[in-house]
């Protein structure tokens, strides 16, 4: 802030930002990222996968009710959760490592506060029109005209904005059936509450608030600084070059001839010829801007361009910059790509020798064992059988033991029980240790409960220990 | 408060307040943040006057609304009472023996009868239904009244040696001690002991059995196998309610040992009941 007259108040109004259209390779590369990530949100729900007649046919659905998570041919159960926790911690190491390498890329290309902005951004170049065209509405006095642009802006802003909480909620039930129970308004209120608050938030954030949620409530630009370095490509104005900037041809002035181009196009409202600052979300249009200037008066492009900070010197002594890829790989970088693939290999590992049935065993300790009539003692588990299968499956329970042991199922004189399809059943188990044994004495006896799929053939186990007399000593 | 000034270093104003000589630089808030505080302070208000809020005396306001936490853990209970009626009514009206064939009544019951036993019956069986020593194990495959259903719900719903129930089970065992001599006591509990194999003084067994012919054959039976009709427990097992040391035999024998239960009809309804019966039925001993 440069020195005024009178100091600034203490609340700042926020200031009415214009974004110039502007066309180039940023700008192209931007609009197909935006037409793939909106993509992939709006369609993503639509996507059918065939899992069999008892599990959803939804290729993405996060059934909160039954609770389960179904990706394509992964389907998650909440024991699984680590899977979600290490999907977390590599999005954050992710953002590590881009942020490391190339600065702000998340915010400048694909957070849905950019993308969402830059389509909001769109409509209204189109209905108001360009930069000009709005800096003279946004004059003019409230007269039938200017009513009719502003409520036709806002009404296709709202229909945006109903369409991304709409598509939100697809991802949560089967998304054809919840498309005809909204419209005949017989979904759920949540539906309908979380449709309503996604709207309003969709629509207030890209709307009028935009670059407000960049600057003050978000904590990703606070964080960042820690993550970049001189080696971090970001987007910078090439000053050596640029300065003194004017408009006069006499050799006394840099390149840069003060058009404001880079000014006009930025949807932060900042000057990038001021330097890094923590406004700048690294979107890259200033380099669009910038470069069909410098084209236009036949200069060299990348007067405002991606650089990074230790190339300065080596330019201004009039050498050349490192490649970028001399920059990008560097220590930090190769440390966070080598905990994010680990991880990452982590998890395929746990995915592919994770078992379509399994077991839980919780020994009853309350009381440990029970003493029978005929001598014999006798200890409980409550066993959880989960069967992930789209059909009903029989599981026929067995246990070994060096020792000597019974084992009996609750309810049943056989040693199977059917578990449904794609649940878990709770079954107690009596193991028993005849009078005298060494099992019935000794204070623990190890043993392994085992489940077999009697159609499939697979098998599963379980350690546990059998507590004998010794063990209410 | 001092006037604010420029600040060079920062190329920042100052915002005038000053604490031991260390400023505050000012970095302006937006306007709309300090709106979004006043709103809350605005919601606040219609909130405290919405909901309870102010103290008062004795109590506090109701709030305009009328919510109050208790009346919708009230509602909530009958709302979950409302939906578990049908299922009840069917329960204290089911054929006891017929009701593991009904699987998802049946469930209802066990999950039902946990909490029935948890909050009236393990003060003295204990939360694991393994009892204590005189309060019955539950778990255990010996019965004192019979382990069926339905004798488990005779139990339960008249109780044992109690004056309140005309129907209560009643078994009574004399005091020995005023009838034998402590010799003769003594021979007793070795007899006992040797019924199921514990180790015993084999010296009295000859006179332990013709006094267990003369005094225990009537209710415990000729092999000491007891009689679940007068609840007579079974003396050749290996469970016993007691102890089978000699001091607690010879305790058993000399003072007899009354054991009581209360009768659970009518402070439990029908169906809870039936449902902790079916709760200890399926902890393992039931028959």
């Amino acid at each position: 802030m440069s020195k005024t007259d009178t100091p600034p108040a203490l609340y700042a109004a926020q200031e009415p930002i214009f974004p110039r259209k502007v066309s180039g390779f940023f700008r192209t590369f931007k609009w197909w990222i935006m037409a793939i990530t909106l993509g992939i949100y709006y369609l993503t729900p639509w996507i059918r996968w065939d899992r069999g007649p008892n599990l959803p046919d939804q290729a993405v659905l996060i059934d909160l009710a039954g609770r389960r998570f179904y990706f394509f041919w992964i389907e998650i159960w909440p024991h699984e959760f680590y899977f979600v926790a290490g999907l977390l911690i590599m999005a954050g190491l992710g953002l590590f490592l881009f942020t490391s390498a190339l600065g702000r890329v998340w915010c400048g290309y694909t957070c849905p506060q950019t993308v969402w902005t830059d389509l909001f951004i769109l409509v209204e170049r189109w209905i108001e029109g360009d930069r000009n065209a709005r800096v003279r509405l946004w004059r003019a006095k409230w007269d039938i005209r200017k009513w009719r642009l502003r409520f036709t802006k806002w009404l296709v802003w709202l229909l945006i904005a109903i369409a991304t909480g709409g598509a939100w909620v697809f991802y949560f039930t089967d998304a054809p059936k919840l498309a005809v129970d909204l419209v005949t308004f017989n979904a759920h209120p949540v539906a309908y509450a979380t449709i309503g608050v996604l709207t309003a938030t969709t629509f207030v954030f890209g709307g009028f608030m935009r670059e407000q949620v960049c600057i003050y409530m978000c904590p990703w630009p606070r964080i960042q600084g820690a993550m970049m370095d001189e080696d971090t490509i970001t987007v910078g104005y090439r000053e050596w070059r640029g300065e003194p900037r004017g408009k006069k041809h006499d050799g006394t002035t840099g390149d840069c001839i003060d058009c404001m181009a880079c000014v006009n196009v930025c949807p932060m409202g900042i000057d990038i010829r001021d330097g890094q600052q923590m406004e700048c979300i690294t979107c890259a249009l200033c380099i669009d801007a910038c470069d069909d200037i410098m084209a236009k008066v036949g200069k060299e492009r990348g007067l405002i361009d991606y650089l990074a900070l230790s190339d300065e010197p080596v330019e201004r002594a009039g050498g050349k910059p490192k490649p970028i890829w001399k920059h990008i790989l560097h220590p930090r970088t190769l440390v966070y790509t080598f905990l994010w693939s680990t991880i990452g290999l982590g998890l395929l590992f746990a995915l592919f020798i994770r078992p379509e049935i399994d077991m839980t065993v919780s020994p009853i300790r309350n009381p440990t064992f029970v003493t029978m009539s005929d001598g014999s003692i006798r200890n409980a588990y409550d066993i959880r059988l989960l069967n992930k299968h789209g059909d009903d499956r029989e599981f026929h329970m067995s246990l070994t033991s060096e020792e000597v042991l019974r084992i009996d199922l609750e309810g049943t004189d056989l040693m199977s029980v059917v578990v449904p399809a794609n649940e878990t059943k709770l079954q107690r188990v009596y193991v028993t240790a005849r009078r005298g044994d060494p099992s019935a004495t000794a204070a623990r006896t190890d043993l392994r409960f085992w489940v077999e799929d009697v159609i499939s053939g697979e098998r599963a186990h379980t350690n546990s220990v059998f507590n004998g007399k010794e063990a209410g000593r | 408060m001092d006037e604010p000034r420029y600040d060079e270093a920062t190329k920042t104003y100052t915002t005038g307040h000053s604490y031991d000589g260390i400023e505050e630089l000012n970095t302006p808030l937006p306007r709309w943040w300090l709106w979004t505080l006043y709103m809350t302070i605005v919601w606040a208000v219609i909130y405290s006057i919405a909901y309870p809020a102010w103290p008062l005396v004795s109590s506090a306001t109701a709030g305009f609304l009328g919510y109050s936490t208790r009346a919708e853990v009230a509602a909530e209970i009958a709302r979950v009472e409302e939906a578990n009626s049908e299922l009840n009514t069917q329960l204290a009206a089911v054929d006891l023996n017929a009701l593991k064939d009904n699987e998802p009544l049946h469930q209802y019951a066990v999950s039902a009868g946990a909490s029935v036993f948890a909050n009236n019956c393990s003060q003295c069986h204990g939360s694991g239904a393994a009892g204590a020593v005189g309060y019955p194990n539950l778990l255990d495959d010996d019965w004192l009244w019979g382990g069926d259903m339905e004798a488990i719900v005779t139990t339960v719903r008249h109780g044992i040696r109690n004056e309140q129930d005309e129907d209560a089970r009643y078994s009574e065992m004399p005091a020995f001690g005023e009838q034998l001599e402590k010799e003769e006591i003594a021979a007793l509990v070795a007899y006992v002991q040797s019924l199921s194999g514990l180790d015993h003084d084999t010296t009295l067994i000859e006179q332990g059995n013709e006094l267990f012919v003369d005094n225990c054959t009537a209710c415990h039976g000729d092999t000491g196998i007891g009689d679940r009709e007068q609840g007579a427990p079974n003396l050749t097992d290996s469970v016993w309610l007691y102890g089978e040391s000699d001091e607690a035999l010879t305790e058993t024998i000399t003072n007899a040992r009354f054991g009581v239960m209360p009768p659970w009809s009518p402070r439990l309804s029908d169906a809870q009941i039936n449902a902790v019966a079916a709760y200890v039925h399926q902890k393992g001993g039931g028959e």
